[in-house]
């Protein structure tokens, strides 16, 4: 790895994407049946909008919880890749799985981090990285080295294809614009997770 | 010596035996005193992968998961652990229909010294019984190895989140005296 795909950035100097557009550039990548889990809220309705894979499972609750799901599945399947998609409130609630994840050093698992400096689905009340919490600052100090800002769209594509292809945990945060999602997810939360786990492989 | 004079193996004991016995590999739990035999068995055996988050409510998390892929998980918390749990398993284990396995080593009752303790105790099964969880409070050893088993069982057939409060007639709890 060169110094500059190691280099975390910053959060000033990425630039603002869009979230509905970098869901469609991470599925349109995923091709090894990866495990996706979309957090609470526009997050997952961006990944249910990106295309329904049945290895996707959706959360309509348990805000903060869509990374410790992710490194759940990431034990029990070590042989798949796993991703987990957070919002940038979602992931300020629940700050320790970032160290859980890194004292595991989950190998398979990515996080990835929809940071709008906001709580967009609640009314865009700002939430801690618009007023100087770097998510990336965090994660590192938590002890997942490999974490990093997508500087740009390109720059994110690459960075999802390294995760998949090489050790993790990894952890790639992307600056959002405030513009709402593409579709809203099927509120089912049982038949989500049957054809989760069938996508899985699982029988429940 | 005869069956009848050999001492019955302790709580933690049997509640290891009945997890391995089920196939729950994977153990998260954050500590109670109480709990420290069990957590300190579990850690030295092989057989279960051991995590020990920051917070009940992402070991909810993790256990969801690695039962979605396969592998079937516990909680292992104290009563004012379980109190930070209503919204996870409200949202998450009871409508997606996960069995999340919770052990709840019981503070706040039968000697207890702590106030706050004994209010948060209060609070745990109005919140299982609100929620329909199925939940068995263990007194005796006697009964452990039965009840444990099949709780364990009933939740993973019926695709349902249970818990297993363990009271301090079983485990002996914590009091002030030494
Ligand atoms: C424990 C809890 N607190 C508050 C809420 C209300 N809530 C739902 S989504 C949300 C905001 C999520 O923010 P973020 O993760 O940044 O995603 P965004 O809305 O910006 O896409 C909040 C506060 C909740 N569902 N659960």
């Amino acid at each position: 790895m060169s110094a500059t795909e190691l280099s975390p950035g910053t959060r000033d100097s990425a630039k603002v994407m869009n979230r509905t557009d970098l869901s469609k550039r991470l599925v349109a990548r995923l091709h090894g049946g990866e495990a996706v889990i979309g957090g609470i809220g526009n997050t997952n309705f961006d990944l249910w909008a990106a295309g329904q894979r049945p290895e996707n499972f959706y959360m309509l609750g348990s805000m903060g919880l869509a990374c410790p799901i992710a490194l759940g599945v990431a034990l029990a399947q070590p042989q798949r890749r796993v991703i987990g998609i957070e919002g940038d409130g979602s992931i300020l609630m629940q700050l320790g799985c970032l160290g859980t994840i890194a004292a595991q050093g989950q190998k398979n698992l990515t996080i990835v981090i929809m940071d709008n400096g906001s709580y967009q689905i609640t009314g865009g009340q700002a939430t801690l990285t618009a007023r100087g919490t770097d998510i990336v600052a965090v994660a590192r100090g938590a002890g997942l080295e490999k974490s990093a800002w997508a500087a740009d769209e390109k720059d994110f594509e690459t960075r999802i294809d390294r995760a998949l292809a090489a050790d993790g945990p990894w952890l790639i945060a992307a600056r959002i614009d405030d513009k709402p999602p593409a579709a809203e997810t099927e509120r089912n939360p049982a038949r989500i997770r049957d054809r989760f786990m069938q996508g899985l492989g699982v029988k429940s | 010596m005869s069956d009848e004079s050999a001492p019955p193996a302790p709580w933690h004991e049997t509640l290891l035996k009945v997890l391995k016995a089920n196939q729950v590999r994977l153990i998260t739990y954050v500590p109670d005193r109480v709990l420290t035999p069990l957590i300190g068995a579990v850690h030295a055996d092989g057989f279960f992968t051991v995590i020990s988050p920051p917070r009940e409510e992402e070991a909810v998390g993790i256990v969801a998961g690695a039962w979605m892929g396969g592998v079937r998980g516990v909680v292992l918390m104290q009563t004012s652990g379980f109190a930070t749990l209503p919204n996870v398993l409200a949202s998450l284990a009871v409508p997606y229909q996960i069995p999340v396995l919770m052990v709840v080593s019981e503070r706040g009752t039968l000697g207890e010294f702590n106030i706050g303790q004994a209010m948060v105790c209060r609070t745990m099964r109005p919140v299982l019984e609100s929620l329909g969880i199925e939940n068995h409070t263990i007194t005796r050893l006697d009964e452990l190895e039965f009840i444990a088993d099949r709780t364990i069982q009933q939740a993973l057939l019926t695709r349902a989140p249970a818990a297993l409060i363990l009271s301090p007639l079983l485990t002996g709890g914590k009091t002030v005296r030494k």
